[in-house]
Order: C-alpha cells, then structure tokens, then sequence
C-alpha cells in the first residue's frame, strides 16, 4: 500500500540478525578447540604460570570439597537439607572470579563453589556453613553457599534464583558511580534466564550501561527440565543484543575460554562501555540436589560429559604444557586433602547454634546480633 | 498492498477507525464536563493499531486490550455506550462500576479485561493459546504492550514460555515512544523492539503502526502462523502518542516538533486518502459512515448520562464465583 | 512552623535527608524529568542530579534488587512504586531478599520503598489497595504509615536512616487535603512509636494512616453525645507499640480496631489478639472492628463509599458499644 509509509519508519522482515555486530569486542576461543592450540596460547600470552596453578588448585579443591560435602557428609547424614554442587561445572566459576580484585563484586550461583574459596573465604567457613554451625558465616541461619560477605567481594544467593540480577545492578550501579573501573559478576543457570528479574535486570543494565557481567552457567539441565524445556533459541547469548549488549557463547567446560571471554567482557566494562552477556555451555555432572539420581538424564550425557571433565581437561593440558609437573600435581593433591580433612574436622567439632538465638538479629539496630562476636576469622 | 478486501470491509475499517476517534472525543468532553470518574486514557493516533490488529482476528480469538485499545473492543461486539459507562462508573456498564476505563471484558466477545500493571496480560493470552493447543482448537490469543511493558517480567516470562511451547500468541509492541515521561531510550539500549522476537526464538516484525492495513497484513500473517501452529509471534507497531498519558497530563516533556511530525501521519486521514486514492470510497459513503458514527455516538452518549450509578451494597457482592 | 501538605512533608523529608547524606539517592519510575506520578520528587532531578535521581524503565523487581544491592555497597536508596498496588511486581525482592538477608547473613539493609496508598480517589481497584498486611506479615521489614504532615516528614527521615527495609505508605488521599504544622528544620519521629491523637475516655479507637482522620471526625460528632474517644494513632505497623494500644484500652475499657484494609487478616485481627491475651480483664465491652468489607476496592463513587470505613460508619459503633 505504502501511502501511510514514512522513510524514517524502518520496517524490516522477520527474523533480521545482527549476530554480525553483536559481540562489539567481546571475544571468546572456538569451543572443542584441539588442546595444541592451548598449548600455543599457553606458551605466548596466558595468564602467567602461577596463575594457572592457582586455576588449576580451584577446580581441584571445588570437586573435591563438593565431593566431600555431596557423596561423604550428605550420605553419613551430617549435612541437612538441600545440597547442590557445580560437579561439572567448576571452570566458570574459576575462570571468571579469579579476574576480580578488589572493590568488584561476584555474585555466584549455588554451583560455583569456588568462587566463595578465590574471594577469601577458608574452607573452614564454608565447612560451618555446610554443617550449620553457630559459629558459621551465617551461624547456622541459612545452609549451602547462602552466605557472603561485602567486604571480600561476594554476595550470595536466595532460592529464587535469579533474583541476584537486579541486586548486581545496583552493586554495579555504585560501581559506575564511584569511577573506580570496578565491575560486577553476575552467575545463574539457564533456567534462571526464564525468570523476569533475569530480564529486568539485563534491560536496566543495558539502558545504564552498567559494569556488570551476565554469565550463564548453562549446564543443559534445570533440575529436571530439559533446555528444549527452557528456551527455543540455540543459544541463549542471542539476548544480549537484543537488549542492546553483547552477547557471547563459549565452552563452558573449558577454563581459558572463559577466562579469556570473561577478561574481554571485563575490560570492556571497566572502560564504561557497559554490560554484557557470556553464555558458558557446560553440563550438570550430578543431579539437581544429592537426592535427586538425575534418571531424567540420558545416560549417554553423562558418558560424553566425563570424556570432557573439565578438571581432568585443564590438568591434562597443564602436564602437556609442561606448567606443571606430574611430581608437583602429586603435592597438590595430597595438600588439598589434607586442607579439605582439617576443615571438615574443625566444622564437625564446632557447636551447633543455641536454639533461643533464632529469635534475635531480625533487625539491625544498635546492639545488633551481628556486632556481637561471631568468629569471623575461621 | 497485499491485503485482499472487500469494498466493505475496507469501509468497516474506516467506520472503526473513526468510531474510536470520536469515541476518544467524547470522551475528553464528558472529561472535561466534569462526568468521567478518574482519567482519560487517549488512544489518539494509536487508533490503526486496535483497528487493523482485532479485525484480523476471527471469531474464535482472543484478545485482551491495554488502555489504550478501546477500538479493538469496539471490533470485538462493544458499544460505544460501554466505554463511556465505564469512564462514568455507571451501574449499567461492563463492570457495573466495579473497575474503570478500558478494564472489562466478556469471554463470549473473546475479550480479556486488562489490569493496571502492564505486561501481565502476556502470559494470561499465552494461556488461552496453551488451552486452544491441548484441546486442538483453531484459536489465537492476541494482546498488547506498550515499549514500557517490554520492561517487566511477565512479558518476558510470557513470551518465553509461548516460545517454548510454541503457542499460538500474538503480541503486538505498540512502540509509542513514551511510557507515561519515559522516552523509548531509557527504557531500553535497544529501541528495536522486534529484535527481542529472536532472543525467544519466534517471528518478529516491525511495521508501521499508522497504517491500518500494514497493520492488518502483519496481523493476518500472524494469525496464520499461529493456526498452524508455528507459534507465537512479536509485532513491533511504531507509532506515537498523541497526547499525555492521561487526559490531566499536558505531556510537556515530548517535543512540540515530535507531535507536530507525527500529525502528519495521522492514521485516519492517511487511510482516507488511500482509500479516496483507489476510489474505495465516494464522497456519499463516507458521508453516511459519518451519520451513522454520529447517531450511535449521540444515543450512546444519552445513553450512558442516562444510566444511574450502582447501588452501594453491590460493592460486596459476588467476589466469589 | 510552616503549614504544609502531607505531601509537601514528605518531599521536605526526603529532600533534607538528600542534603544531609550523599548515600540517599532516588530511583523510581517517571521520577526525575516527570517528578512522580504524584509530584512527591518534584525538582529533585535539577538540585540533585541524574546520578541521585534516577528513572527506570517499568522493572519493579528490578527496582527493588538494584536498591538492595546498592545497599549492600553502603548506599541508602529510597525507590518509589508509582502506585503501592505495583508493589506486588516487586514482592519476592522485598519477603525473599530484601527482608532476609541481615538475619541470614549480617548486612544491613536501608532501604525505603515508598508510594501511594488507599481509596477515596476513584482509583478502582489498581489504584486504591491499603497492601500494608502483605509486608506486616514478614519479619525483616519496617511498615510505616503516617496520618500526619508532622509525622509523615518526621517518619520519613527516620525510614531513610533505619538500617532495615522500610515499606512506607503514603495515603493519597491525604497528599493534597490535609495541612499542618511541621517545622522546616530537621526532627525525626521514631518508628514504632504511637501517638495519641485525642484524649478520651469512653471508647479508645485503634487505629492508623487516613482513618486516623476519619476517626477524629467521629469523636468530634461523638462529643455532643457525651461519648468520649480517644483516638490512637499507631503511626507504624511492624513493628507497632503494644504499649500505647494496652494503656488506651486500659483507660478507655473499651475498644473499636478501625482500617482501611479489608477485615479478615487486617491489623486489627492481630490488635484484637493481642488484646484479648494481655488486657482481657480491662475490657467491658466487646473489641469491635471497622474495617472495609472483604472485597477488592470498588471503582464507582457508591461502590467505594460503601466500601470505605467513614465517620459516620465509626460513630455508629460506638453508640452500640458505648451502650453495651
């Protein structure tokens, strides 16, 4: 018809992609990349040797801590209630924290277990909280990773997952003001991302171009619902762009690729060039909580997902670049234990909280609850 | 244009557009006189948008109206008498006083009352399409947003969910640049509404919300997608509001020349010219539309003024089914 | 002492708070540029700033998780709903996050979520919700409701210093139609203390927010039938001042819960209970509540005049009691 047509009206078909522009310099490596590949990397322009120990002890201490805490405490009946573990997963969560200093802020999801150990949390803490112990971070007022601490960076989850979003905002929001470069990590599943404050949180980061990054810990399953269950686009990253930030898929189980995609992301938001989103597919090695068999899951998953454990992946790749030795690994293994026994032991002989004490610390006034002497320093 | 219409039909469109102008008229006069309880919410130069999207629905859709899609109820089977018994709170209207404005509605018209909070009715007409695909109707459940309601939670969850379960949705975008103050640009980084159609993975089009027969096409194409169950699809219509976000607002914080550009485009008197254009309408028939708008808008008036206000103690009934 | 408008109060409240502390900053829809849908933040935008008056788009949720967020980093954000119906968008950041996160892990919270409340305007029923009980039922917040231009500055600036999440209501209907003195200088007035509004003797009248007027109305017309009521202006909700209602019904003997909520699940039940557990004895009468019926707030002007607890509804009661 065209009369009613105006030139600056801009009518396009269905469908149209900006794929083409939508990374705006947030970058990542090609997934299944061949291992030689990091090697190269590795040789000339990676995280310096020291580094990539420390990745490597994270992970390392993430699956075996989880382990301890999913398939030893859970099953002798020490820990109650609900627990959730990244098995699987690990990579994200140390590729990402490990870049933030001081003054940024993480908000891990409930399978990012290792974020809470880079920020400076000590097992011992973690332990307490696991076991409920009333001298715990939360003294025995919230379980699993529902706790955090301002001052070292890291502020927890609730259940309703997702609901951290908004609150990155606002950390990132003081952060913008404050002009000191620091940013915000934000973590959450991809069944999170069908939640609304996932989507108010994206829109209002992007309209005040807010340093703060969306990462995706995309691990195929929400508790039982399938992604096909989730979403119906291929991969979630194509919401960034339509928000009006980048957005970027990478291989989640791959530890350089997401530190490498998170770096970009990072620097880009320091520099006040705003949000964006990092989508890090990887796969949920366990099931939703210790009791859950997970027998939703197609055997074959599992099978495929050992074959690309991301732990045993960055070790491998460690011995073949020769960061590390198969002596020194050897150490490290035995000290990790050794850590993980000591804090296990020291949260077990801890005492369980005075029942009477749920009823203070509601509201923080003068004489607080919280001000008394909690043993911080665990 | 690729919409095939009958001379009629083509006719009933200008009657729509029309009424609803008129409608929005009066409305601003029984305002003015002091007979409206609470505001006025113009849909003036927004009219092609709930014209050309209801008239592409059959009788066995859905729709649910926001604020300002008094037209698409007027498609639907209302009168002009309900909206004005609406505005005036009287017993004999939709709601028999109970709720305002545009905020009624009858299953059997295929109408969904709307609530204040935007976006909400996203996952609501989602819904009528979930009970048409498990009990294999023919059926699509259309509703609109404003560029504010793309903000809010249920609009994503909404069409997130029609996205996974591929169902039969319609949600028109009416980007009018304005969410009561707030321009389309802090609202969102991106303006173009439909690129959110591919982050859930659905059909999206932008068109151009001042021509009732782009409108119409888009709508149609829509419907057809939805019946054979390709799913749910997002249409960005881009227009402007008019006048401030309610009847007390003077909207002093749009730019005169933004209006001033948009009246130009006015809706109605583009169609008028088309349809002069290609000898769709004489100057006869349009002469009798225009009686018959003002006769049901004279009766309907009367009507309205006519009728009492509830009696108080309906204030407590049925609150249950 | 300069006369003021309840509304003119409270923009006072929140504008020497923006003057006296750099962490006090603004977010809300049409804010800034607009000044609120009511004008509450009106010229906030051009004396503070874009960084401290900020518009959002129509987020709820993502209103509030910014605000407590912001929080955590040592701010003291103070968010408007444009209309406190809305607050239900926002909900699971205020009972799941907001309410919680001191008692669960330590940090304060200071935030205030403020905005228009209850009937009288032709609202209908997504503009006229009294929502107060939704929030009086979750341990974590602070609930406040002012009846007074006095109180609502004083209670404001005691909201925007309390290091907890504060939901404040703002009745509309007083905004504009009640006027009184309040000092241009700086005073709080602490939450979770009451008021008595009016010396009495017979009837002690429980009650808060707009009622408190409508309450005073009804002593006034009570007087020339030598019923005397007190009137008890609770002030806050969560938490409330137990005393003050005990020693009233103590005085009085007798006791009309009066609000503008709907009846089952109101304040009063709980007042109700409070007093039957600790002033039994006291009573001579039985506890009489005046609430508005349990139905959504009506939209047409009969509709919600039945709706709405008044004077007249208030006086009547209270000759029944008063001859119990």
């Amino acid at each position: 018809m065209g009369t009613t047509r105006t030139p600056d009206i801009k009518t396009r078909p269905a469908r149209r992609s900006k794929k083409a522009a939508s990374t705006d310099g947030v970058t990542h490596k090609s997934p299944n990349h061949p291992i030689t590949q990091w090697v190269n990397y590795l040789i000339t322009r990676s995280p310096d040797p020291s580094t990539l120990e420390r990745m490597l002890y994270y992970l390392k201490v993430a699956r075996e801590a989880e382990h301890r805490i999913e398939r030893v405490l859970y099953r002798q009946g020490k820990i109650v209630g609900g627990v959730y573990v990244g098995r699987g997963q690990e990579a994200i969560a140390v590729g990402a924290t490990i870049q933030l200093g001081e003054g940024d802020i993480s908000f891990p999801s409930h399978r990012d277990f290792a974020a809470w150990v880079i920020r400076g949390f000590t097992l011992r803490e973690i332990f307490l909280n696991w076991l409920g112990r009333g001298n715990g971070p939360s003294r025995g007022r919230d379980n699993t990773g529902h706790f955090g601490d301002v001052k070292r960076g890291l502020i927890p989850i609730i259940s309703p997952l997702g609901d951290t979003c908004p609150l990155a905002c606002g950390t990132a929001l003081v952060q913008k003001q404050g002009g000191q470069g620091h940013v915000t990590l934000v973590h959450f599943g991809e069944g999170t991302t069908s939640r609304g404050d996932v989507h108010e949180a994206m829109n209002m980061a992007a309209v005040w171009k807010l340093p703060v990054i969306f990462i995706c810990n995309n691990n195929a399953y929400a508790y039982s619902t399938s992604t096909r269950q989730q979403y119906a686009v291929k991969d979630l990253s194509v919401r960034g762009p339509a928000y009006g930030m980048p957005g970027v898929t990478t291989d989640g189980n791959d530890v350089l690729a997401v530190y490498e995609t998170v770096r970009t992301a990072i620097e880009r938001a320091r520099a006040g060039r705003g949000p964006a989103f990092i989508e890090c597919k990887t796969f949920r090695m366990t099931g939703h909580s210790a009791h859950d068999a997970a027998e939703y899951v197609p055997k074959e998953l599992f099978e495929a997902a050992a074959q690309n454990d991301p732990v045993a992946r960055f070790e491998k790749l460690l011995l073949a670049a020769k960061v590390i030795s198969a002596e020194r690994l050897g150490r490290m293994d035995e000290q990790i234990t050794k850590e993980i026994d000591e804090a296990v032991a020291f949260a077990e002989a801890s005492p369980m909280p005075d029942g009477a004490e749920a009823v203070e610390g509601v509201y923080c006034e003068d004489g607080c609850f919280w001000s008394a002497s909690v043993v911080r320093d665990q | 244009m690729a919409a095939k219409l009958t001379r009629t039909q083509y006719h009933e469109l200008y009657y729509y557009l029309r009424l609803n102008r008129r409608v929005d008229e009066q409305l601003t006069n029984l305002y003015r006189q002091g007979k409206v309880v609470g505001g006025v919410y113009s849909s003036l130069g927004q009219e092609a948008i709930s014209v050309g999207t209801a008239y592409a629905l059959g009788p066995e859709d859905f729709l649910g109206g926001m604020i300002r899609n008094v037209a698409a109820m007027l498609v639907r089977g209302f009168r002009p008498r309900d909206v004005f018994m609406q505005y005036m709170a009287k017993r004999d209207g939709p709601t028999g006083g109970r709720d305002a404005n545009t905020h009624f509605g009858d299953l059997k018209r295929g109408v969904i009352a709307p609530i204040s909070v935007v976006g909400e009715l996203v996952p609501l007409l989602a819904g009528v399409g979930l009970a048409a695909k498990i009990r294999h109707e023919k059926r699509v459940g259309l509703t609109y947003v404003g560029d504010g309601a793309t903000s809010t939670t249920p609009f994503h969850e909404g069409l997130n969910f029609a996205a996974v379960l591929k169902l039969p949705l319609i949600v028109v975008a009416e980007n009018n640049g304005w969410a009561y103050s707030t321009p389309v640009e802090k609202q969102m980084a991106n303006t173009n509404i439909v690129d959110r159609a591919q982050a859930y993975g659905i059909a999206g089009v932008a068109i151009d919300g001042n021509s009732v027969l782009e409108v119409y096409e888009a709508t149609r194409s829509a419907v057809e997608r939805a019946y054979n169950g390709d799913g749910p699809t997002l249409i960005e219509a881009r227009t402007m509001r008019m006048k401030g976000h309610a009847e007390h607002d003077d909207a002093r914080y749009v730019p005169k020349d933004v209006i001033e550009e948009w009246r130009a485009r006015d809706p109605i008197l583009n169609y008028e010219k088309f349809l002069t254009a290609k000898r769709l309408m004489t100057a006869g028939e349009k002469a009798a539309i225009e009686a018959r708008l003002e006769k049901v808008i004279r009766e309907d008036v009367e009507f309205a003024e006519a009728s009492p206000f509830p009696a108080p103690e309906e204030a407590a009934r049925a609150v249950w089914a | 002492m300069a006369v003021l408008t309840h509304l003119e109060a409270i923009r006072q409240g929140i504008w020497e708070e923006m003057e006296r502390d750099p962490s006090v900053f603004l977010m809300g829809e049409d804010i800034g540029v607009y000044g609120g849908a009511f004008k509450v933040t009106q010229g906030m935008l051009e004396k503070f700033g874009a960084e401290r008056v900020i518009d959002t788009p129509i987020s709820e949720s993502a209103i509030v998780g910014a605000a407590v967020g912001a929080a955590l980093m040592g701010m003291r954000p103070v968010v408007e709903m444009q209309f406190m119906d809305f607050i239900a968008c926002g909900f699971d950041q205020i009972v799941n996050m907001a309410a919680k996160i001191h008692y669960r892990w330590g940090p304060a919270v200071p935030i205030v979520i403020r905005g228009p409340s209850g009937a009288g305007v032709h609202g209908g029923p997504y503009h006229s919700q009294s929502n107060e009980m939704w929030f009086v039922h979750t341990p974590g917040l602070k609930v406040v409701v002012p009846a007074t231009a006095y109180d609502a500055k004083g209670l404001i600036k005691s909201a925007i210093r309390d290091n907890n999440p504060v939901i404040f209501y703002e009745h509309k209907f007083l905004y504009r139609r009640i006027k009184d003195e309040a000092p241009d200088k700086d005073y709080v007035v602490p939450i979770g203390k009451a008021r008595v509004a009016r010396g009495g003797s017979d009837i002690s009248v429980i009650t808060y927010g707009a009622m408190v007027w409508t309450a005073l109305e009804a002593a006034q017309e009570l007087e020339k039938e030598d019923i005397s009521l007190e009137v008890i202006d609770l002030r806050s909700l969560l938490p409330y001042d137990e005393t003050a209602v005990l020693a009233s019904v103590r005085k009085c003997n007798k006791v009309i819960l009066l609000h503008e909520d709907t009846r089952i699940g109101g304040f009063a039940g709980e007042l109700a209970a409070v007093i039957a557990e600790k002033a039994f004895d006291d009573l001579d009468g039985p506890i009489v509540r005046v609430t508005a019926p349990d139905t959504p707030v009506p939209f047409s002007p009969p509709l919600e005049e039945y709706f709405l607890p008044n004077a007249a509804k208030v006086a009547e009661a209270a000759r029944r009691l008063a001859a119990y």
